[in-house]
Formats: structure tokens, sequence, C-alpha cells
């Protein structure tokens, strides 16, 4: 039988959506293999997240809430996250890919002695026998994986998993005690630069439009980029050259080593389709590419392409979809 | 001040990846190998760290077959002044490297781990903080800023997160990661080339160094993944907003 212990991921107390579809993974292991899902929520000021989570058939909201807690540092988290798997005899604690649980998530398997699996798309199998599918490769190979171990841990890929359906009971919430003084404090954390940015995440968003090297400078990005997203409630996206130049900040970027993307409308605005861009948004329901190299790798993967100057043509797309 | 860096060899990032028919593995049959690109990036620091301070030991190390010596050589060449090459004959899983190199980190006892972010054959980005959980360590990953601090006790490091960069101090010794923006590694140079080949390359075993590097993940296959056809061309600017909004229905 399955303990499955779900890490919660908030930004200062908002649930990522993510969350509920990590949940819908534990849901599914459960499904196959019997077993029940918790939460595991950690901060500082967690009341309203806590109620968040509770219509989702978690057997509980646990939540580990210490001003120690305030910011999400590796070393106190994940020492957090192994004392609870113990104490709840968790045989399996997942959370979503994000840079959040990228930190966080492989340490804790660290304390646990606990193999772990990264960007895992799907579960298969029933009973004791459970195989998992994930992507390398910059996702050009899916691995069948076997993951040994009495407890295991997981990272899954947001857009592979469908959030539970919500639930009329409530999960009760109960609190983890924290002992402040055993934390580890290795780290101290001096601030975030984050931009306030009235846009949608793209990790979230139903539209993502993203721009790449056809832009020339900032000012030409948010005017023709954001200006669309904007038009749209789209978030923005930026591929990696954009990023290396200074144009964009590094938390836009798509691909491999940036955000893992599946909206359902994805506009590549002048980006030529890197290898390692595509890696990030190939999952999209429907790729719109604009780019005036015909012979761009985009094409092979748009749905739906368009060759022409991104200086030209997202100006009378933006004018048309006005009007 | 001492450096370890952890270095590995995965197939060159322009190559094209094809799995193997019978999907027991990847075609490695003409395959260009290298060093994993956030691995170099590492090293780049870690020499830029020492040519700071004027002083300090860069040791390279990693996990695998003889033919890994190639990309410790390059570590070499590009200026790591030993290498550790940890044989083993399979291929280990995160959890495992991270077993052997705890030991590395223990024989070795450096001030500081710079490696990379995660490599680019499994994506897998475990390794480094497997290893600093081991140790009892501090970690910090996807740096993209390194500063030594407090007379090299601590270090003040940028990290590159999916809200933004994070600013962090940690008390050394510590595991740090590098994402991309850390620098641009330097291009190995003839000189360097020829003084890697008198550099020292130790071998040890996972059994010599006390690790029973056992692999809890078993691939069990490997397929490519459901191709994405490419769709049709369209002529007009109209003709892109008539097909998403009633063939697409996304707008």
């Amino acid at each position: 039988m399955n303990r499955v212990l779900v890490i919660a991921e908030h930004d200062q107390g908002h649930l990522k959506l993510a969350t509920f579809a990590a949940a819908g993974f534990a849901q599914k292991v459960c499904a196959a293999s019997g077993g029940t899902f918790d939460f595991l929520l950690l901060g500082s000021g967690l009341t309203a997240a806590a109620e968040d989570l509770r219509k989702s058939g978690a057997g509980a909201v646990l939540t580990a809430d210490s001003p120690e807690l305030a910011q999400p540092l590796a070393d106190r988290y994940a020492k957090v996250i192994a004392d609870t798997a113990k104490a709840r005899a968790a045989t399996l604690v997942v959370a979503a890919a994000s840079t959040f649980s990228k930190d966080i998530l492989p340490r804790a398997a660290g304390l646990l002695d606990a193999g772990m699996l990264s960007d895992v798309i799907d579960v298969r199998g029933e009973g004791d026998d459970l195989t998992f599918r994930r992507v390398m490769f910059a996702g050009n190979v899916i691995a069948t994986v076997q993951l040994d171990g009495a407890i295991k841990c997981v990272a899954v890929r947001s857009a592979a998993f469908t959030a539970p359906a919500a639930t009329a009971a409530l999960s009760p919430v109960e609190a983890v005690a924290v002992d402040a003084a055993a934390l580890p404090k290795f780290a101290e954390f001096i601030n975030r630069e984050t931009k306030v940015s009235a846009r949608p995440d793209a990790t979230e968003a139903r539209i993502i439009v993203s721009g790449g090297r056809a832009l020339k400078n900032a000012a030409d990005f948010e005017r023709l980029v954001g200006g669309l997203a904007d038009l749209l409630g789209a978030a923005v996206g930026s591929s990696r050259a954009l990023v290396d130049s200074g144009i964009t900040p590094n938390s836009l970027q798509i691909g491999q080593t940036g955000k893992v993307v599946a909206p359902d409308l994805y506009f590549a605005l002048g980006i030529s389709g890197a290898i390692q861009h595509m890696a990030g948004m190939k999952d999209t329901k429907v790729i719109a590419a604009i780019n005036k190299d015909p012979d761009a790798p985009i094409f092979e993967i748009a749905d739906y392409g368009l060759v022409a100057d991104v200086y030209e043509a997202v100006p009378e797309l933006m004018q048309k979809l006005k009007t | 001040m001492k450096i370890l860096v952890p270095l590995k060899r995965v197939p060159d990032p322009d190559t094209k990846i094809r799995v193997k028919p019978d999907g027991s593995g990847i075609e490695t049959d003409g395959v260009k190998f290298a060093v994993n690109p956030f691995d170099s990036i590492a090293l780049e620091e870690a020499l830029r760290l020492r040519e700071k301070i004027g002083t300090g030991e860069i040791v390279v190390v990693t996990i695998g077959g003889e033919e890994c010596a190639e990309q410790l050589r390059t570590g070499l060449a590009m200026g790591a002044d030993r290498a550790i090459l940890a044989k083993s004959a399979t291929a280990l899983d995160s959890l495992a490297v991270a077993k052997v190199l705890a030991a590395v980190y223990k024989k070795e006892q450096p001030a500081l781990v710079l490696m990379g972010k995660q490599a680019i054959d499994d994506d897998s980005n475990q390794a480094g903080q497997m290893l600093a959980a081991l140790l009892g360590i501090g970690q910090i990953t996807f740096v993209s800023k390194l500063e030594l601090t407090d007379g090299h006790q601590r270090a003040r490091c940028s990290r590159e997160t999916d809200a933004g960069i994070e600013n962090l101090t940690i008390s050394l010794p510590a595991v740090l990661t590098a994402d991309l923006r850390l620098n641009e590694p330097r291009y190995v140079s003839l000189p360097g080339i020829m003084k890697a080949k008198k550099k020292p390359l130790e071998e040890l075993t996972p059994e010599s160094l006390g690790v029973n590097a056992v692999s809890r993940t078993r691939i069990l296959k490997l397929e490519r993944p459901a191709g994405r056809k490419a769709g049709v061309r369209v002529k007009t600017v109209d003709e892109l907003i008539t097909k998403l909004r009633h063939e697409a229905k996304v707008l």
C-alpha cells in the first residue's frame, strides 16, 4: 500500500496549479496499486493555502508552518520533508517539476537514501509492479524506468497529469511540529529580484507568446511579444538566445534548462527552434510559428507556419485581432 | 583553496540522439562525446576563482569506464591540476553517483564542490543536491553569479529560479551547481593539451573507496517520443487568424 506525500508548492501563499497535477499523479498511483496521499505544505503563514488544498481528496493536509521556513531554502525544507516522510512511513514523495522541487526534492531523497526520477510523464502497472515513464535527452528519448527501495522520490511534469476532481468532503489540516533550532542553516536568504508582472505564469497559462532571436532589443520584445500577449491575456516566454543576450530575464526562458510548458496555443515569434528550446514546448496542443527563414526548424513541428518578418507580421496580427 | 569539480562524459550537445532499434540504449556508433556543458561552466568558474585568489588546487573527477579519461584530459587541458577516474563498468544513477562523489570528497577534503546543474543526457538534475545531503553540507543550485566572502569562509550567490533571480549566502564547504549564465567556458588551448598529458590521473574504484554504489533506478526501455508532424504553411496573417479561430479553435 502506498503512502504518498505530495509536496505543495506556493508563491507567497499562492498555490501553484502544478501542485494539483502532482496530486493527480499521486491519485493515479493509488488507483493502480492502492493507498492514500497527503499534502505537505511548508512555509510561514499557511492558513489560506492549506484551505485551498482541502478539496483534492488528500488523507490530510500537513502544514509545516514556521517563520524559519518563510523562504524555500533547500537545507531546511529537505530536512522537514525527510523527517515528515520518515515519521509518516511514506513510500513515495512527489512534487511537480520546477526549480523549487529540483532544488529541494533530490536533497530530501539524499537524506532518505531514496532513488529519484525527474520529469515523469506517466505511471503504468499495478500492485507493487509499477513502471514510470520519463523524459531524457532534451525530450528526444522517453525511458521506461523501475524504481527500487522502500521509499521513492518522483518529480512529475504537470502537463502530463490531471488535477483531482474537487471533493465535497474536506481533508483535515494537521500541523507538523517544526523544531526551528534543529533546522540546518547553511544558506541565508538575501532577496529575490522579481519583476512584478500582471501577466500569467507561463507554466499556468492557456496561451503563451514567446519571442526569439529575431527580436532585436527589450523594447521591441515588450512591444511585439508583450503586446500580443496582453491582447490575448497570455503569458510571455523567451528563447535562450534572448536571455543570454540580456534582452529578457531568465525567468522567461522556455526549454530544456528553462520552463517546460504545454499550453493550448504557443506563438513562436522569430524563434528558430533549437533542440533545447523545443524540448520545453513541444507538448503544446497548437503551435503557431512566424519566422522569416523558411528553413527554420520550428516549422517542422509547427501546426501553422507563416514565413514572414515578425516586425511586420506581429503588428498586423495585433491590429486584426483588435478589430 | 581546493575545489572539486565532477565532470560527466555525455554525447556532444549537437549530436542527433538515436535510440537503438531494440530500445536497450542510444546508438553510440559515430557519436562524438564531450564534457557535459554545465560541468565545463563549473570548471571554468573554479579556474576563475583560483585566478582571483592566486592559489589553489582544482581536482576533476568522473565516474565511468576507461573512455571517460578523455573528458578528464579535457578538464586538465582547461587548467585543472589533477584528475580522478572512479571506474565503474555499469552506468550509475544519481544517488549512486552522489555516494561515490561523497567518498571522493571525504578523501580530498575540498573547500568547495562546483558541478553542473544537470547532465544533458539523463537531464536528472539531482546529483549535486544528493551529494550535499549525504555530506551534511549546504547547497546552492542553478548558480548564475558567485563571489567568495568572509575570508573565503562563505560564498554569495545569485541563482536562477522560475520566479527570477534569488540572492543567497552560504557557509563553505558547500556544493554549488552551475547554470548556463555563470560564465562562458574557455576553449582548450594547444599548450593546455600538451600540459594535460603530464598531469596526474588517478584511477580508483567504488570498492576501493568503500562505496556500495547500487543504482535504485533501472531503465527497462528507451524509445522515441511520438513525433509532431509539420502542419501547414499559411500565406497571410489573415489566414493564420482564420485557422487559429475556426480550425484549431484556440483563439
